[in-house]
Parts: C-alpha cells; structure tokens; sequence
C-alpha cells in the first residue's frame, strides 16, 4: 500500500490530475480553485508531465479551449468554480452534446450576488441539465481518486460524456488531509490511452458541432439522455475495478448505520463526515439515526436511493443550494421524485444548510435529527427550511 | 444520414452527431419550414443578380438561359430576394 502524506487537497488534485497522462489543460484562476490552476501549471513548467498548459483568459475561454483539443483526440482537463462555472455555463451541453470526454473538478462556492468566495452548491446546481455526469467528494482522498477515475469513465467507449467532480470550496480544496496517492503504474494500468470516437484531423475531415433543425433535434437530446443514463453501469464497473486495484471501493449512494435506521439523513459532499459525528452521538442515545451520502448527482442513482430508504420512517434531506420560489432544495425535488410512487416511504424533510460557507456543525445536525423526531404529527413534511435563519 | 431513407432513428444518430462524410451538408435539405416560396416572373426579369448575390442561403442559381431561380431544398422563404429585386420580378406565395 501507498504511503499516506500530508498535502491541501486543491494541490492534491492538481497532483492527481498530472498522474493522468494529460495532453492538455486550460484553467482560469479562481476562489476556491485556483491552487489546482497553480499546481498543475507548476507541473507543466517544471516538466515533470509532458502537457500543454493553455492560459486563457476567462473560464468561457477555458472551457471553449478544452472543447476544441478534446476534439483532437487529446485527454484534457480543467478545472473552475462559482461565477467561472456560471460563465461556462452556455458551453456545457456542448461538450456533452458533442460527447467530448473532458473532465472538470469544481471547487464549490456560491454565487453572486452579494458577492461571496465561500462553499455551497448554488454552482453546481444551474448545471443540473447540461448533461455531465456529476460526482461529488466528501473528503481529499475522494477528490483524488474521482478525480482520476473521471477520465475512465469520461473516455469508456460506451460513454463519451464529460464529468465534473464537485469539490467542497476550502471546506476541502484548503484542507491538509494525510493522502494516499495510487501507484503510478497501476494508474497507467488502470487508465489506458483515450481511444476517441473521431478526431479533428485536416487527414481525415469530418464535422464536428453540426447544424440540426426540429427534424433531428428530438432523436440527438433522446441519444444524449440514454447515453448519460447508460453511464452508471460504465461508473460502477470502474468502482469495482478501481476497489480491486487500490482497495477503495465507491458507490452511487453510501451509507452510515442507515440499515436499521428509522431516522436517516442525507448529505452531498464534504458535511457527511460532521454529520456521521452527529449520528454516533445520537446512537449513543438509543435514537437511532443514520446516514444516506450521495456521491452521484447524475446520472441520479433512482433505484438506489429507494433501496436505502425503503424502511426508514423519517428521511431529512439537506441541501446547500436554494431553488427560488420552487419546491425546495433541488436534491429535495429530486428524492422527492424518485419516491414519489414508492407505496412505502418515509416523511420527508428539508433543511437548506451551509449557505455561503456557514458553518454547519455537530450540534446543528443533531437539533435537526430532534426537531423531526419531534414532529409527531409530521406537520413539516414536505415542507423546506433555512436552518439557523434569523427571524 | 445519407445512407437510408427517411430520417434517422435516435439510436443511429453518430456518437456526438458526427458527421463523418465531408462536403455532405448539401444532403441535409434545410428548407423543410419555408413558409412562403419565391415564385420568378421572367417577363420582368432583367437578368441583373441582385437576388442572386443577396440570397444569404446561396441557394439562388443562373439557368443556362441567364434567368435566375431558386434551389427549394435550401430557400427559406426569407424574402430578401424579392424585397432586393428592383423590377419587382419576385413574388412572394404562400407555401400550400
Ligand atoms: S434581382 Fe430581380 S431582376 Fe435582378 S436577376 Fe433577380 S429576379 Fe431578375
Ligand atoms: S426567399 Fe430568401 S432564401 Fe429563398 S431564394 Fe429568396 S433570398 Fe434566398
């Protein structure tokens, strides 16, 4: 096994990403991200990984550069956050549309306005429908090892979609965490040459990013759509050979004390490891509570989460994002639907934590466990609240 | 796309709608939604090409008798022609 060593996650990534075998890479700085751009430019010019390093000069830039290399043929990688994610936005359902396999880690934050450089999901979430499938980490060792297992999933040939790997803003990018990096061998064993479907050559022409009016539009959004749904077989027979290689084994939908669990909680990203806290002191007290993480944002793992819920009475779902004037949180919309025609589910809550990188701690978790426990005539189902509001 | 008849299903669209077969964009008819067709009278025609250089589909063509007409699997239906057309030789006419 690996030896573990202390390094900040945002470099660890960048040092991840350069155990790829990249061709190239175009980064924007920005907070929280920027230490990837840093390092993996570091990495570049110090000539310990033979990349092209582009610099660009907005994330829209970055974005459209990686775009076109992807079409080369070429492994790239990028990586943004908050208002860089937002201006890149008009050009992600064309690299999905164009199944370019490019890999993005995105270091959370919320977005403007007011303007503001701390961690929530209100970046991630406007993305929801372009068409990536989207991972997220909960802790350094995760952001590695999605990291480098998003250009094998990215690049299967039944595949060919981009991927994003969501990384809580300073939360975990500014964290030192003791790390294990893999093997440089088994890495190169486990991430073979990109083999793409077609390349931008002048030797053999073709188009890419066509024209296509009503006649067709309908049948390429249905292409796209199952393409992204047929990727979750791909992600878990890459989790299952990289459980095989390194020993880390990864799913959709993790779970903590959750099988015998009348209370569960569910978490995206980096606040499962303090809500795990918040759960063992709970047991402790004979309530017993557990805990639902979703690593797979999309493709949206359905029969998963039904299959963890399926005998809880109460589930509370947090969310670090706000629909405005919708129904919730957006992963509350999307549990929602997924049971909705479940005969036996539980009563559902919804908190909206950490908005804006406020803290969100043990003590927090637990006074949501007991305020649900507490609503005895589950007069707060279905219903969403900002947790810790001043009023 | 070139290779049946009819349309393509959704499962035999190319990986990323590639199209692999260069200089074919001339087989993807793109005039289906015209919804007025410019219909020439060559008895007011002056054979000048106004229409010919304005159309910005390219789509307008010379006969062999120097009178112009247009390619209907491209023509949208814009009307840039005959709004171009100063002997008023072009009229526009409702798609059946
Ligand atoms: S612009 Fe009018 S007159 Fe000139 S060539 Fe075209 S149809 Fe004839
Ligand atoms: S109607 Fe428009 S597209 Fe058609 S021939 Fe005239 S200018 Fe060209």
């Amino acid at each position: 096994m690996a030896k573990r060593i202390g390094m900040e996650v945002a470099v660890a990534v960048a040092e991840a990403v350069g155990q790829c075998d990249i061709d190239m890479a175009a980064v924007y700085p920005i907070t929280p991200q920027s230490h990837i751009a840093e390092h993996l430019s570091d990495l570049v010019a110090d000539g310990k990984i033979n990349a092209e390093f582009v610099t660009v000069e907005s994330e829209h830039s970055a974005m459209s550069a990686v775009i076109g290399a992807s079409g080369t043929g070429a492994r790239v990688y990028t990586a943004t956050s908050s208002q860089g994610l937002m201006l890149m936005h008009e050009l992600l359902p064309i690299a999905s549309g164009m199944r370019l396999p490019i890999v993005m880690g995105i270091a959370n934050r919320a977005v403007s306005g007011p303007l503001n450089i701390l961690n929530d999901h209100s970046d991630i979430m406007p993305q929801r429908d372009s068409g990536w499938i989207s991972l997220f980490a909960e802790n350094g060792q995760e952001a590695i090892d999605l990291s480098i297992q998003a250009f094998k999933i990215a690049e299967h040939k039944d595949v060919q979609l981009p991927v994003c790997v969501n990384i809580d803003g300073f939360q975990l990018t500014h964290m030192v965490e003791p790390l294990e990096f893999p093997d440089q061998e088994l890495v190169n064993k486990f991430l073979p040459t990109r083999v793409p479907y077609a390349t931008l050559h002048p030797a053999k022409p073709v188009t890419m990013g066509a024209f296509s009016m009503s006649d067709y539009f309908t049948e390429i959004m249905k292409a796209k759509d199952e393409a992204l749904k047929n990727s979750k077989k791909v992600i878990l027979e890459v989790w299952d050979e990289w459980a095989k290689m390194f020993g880390r084994s990864y799913k959709p939908v993790e779970t903590y004390k959750a099988e015998d669990a009348d209370i569960l909680m569910l978490t995206m990203g980096s606040m499962g490891e303090t809500a795990e806290m918040a759960i063992d002191g709970l047991r402790a007290k004979g309530v017993k509570a557990g805990l639902i993480k979703l690593r797979l944002w999309r493709p949206f793992p359905f029969a998963e989460i039904k299959a963890v819920v399926k005998n809880a009475k109460k589930l509370i779902v947090t969310d670090r994002a706000v629909s405005f004037g919708g129904p919730g949180g957006p992963v509350f919309s999307e549990i929602k639907s997924a049971l909705y025609a479940e005969i036996q589910r539980p009563a559902i809550y919804n908190y909206i934590i950490g908005l804006g990188g406020r803290d969100v701690t043990v003590p927090d978790f637990v006074h949501m466990f007991e305020k649900v426990i507490a609503d005895k005539a589950n007069k707060a189902v279905d219903t969403y609240e900002f947790w810790g509001v001043r009023e | 796309m070139t290779k049946r008849k009819g349309l393509a299903t959704w499962q035999e669209i190319t990986t990323g709608c590639v199209v692999f077969d260069p200089g074919s964009a001339s087989e993807y008819h793109t005039g289906s939604w015209r919804a007025q067709r410019p219909v020439w009278d060559n008895q007011k025609c002056i054979k000048c090409g106004i229409c010919y250089i304005f159309c910005p589909e390219g789509c307008v063509q010379q006969s062999e008798d120097g009178f112009f007409q247009a390619n209907m699997d491209y023509c949208k239906g814009c009307g840039i022609c005959a709004h171009e057309c100063w002997p008023r030789a072009i009229a526009m006419v409702e798609e059946g």
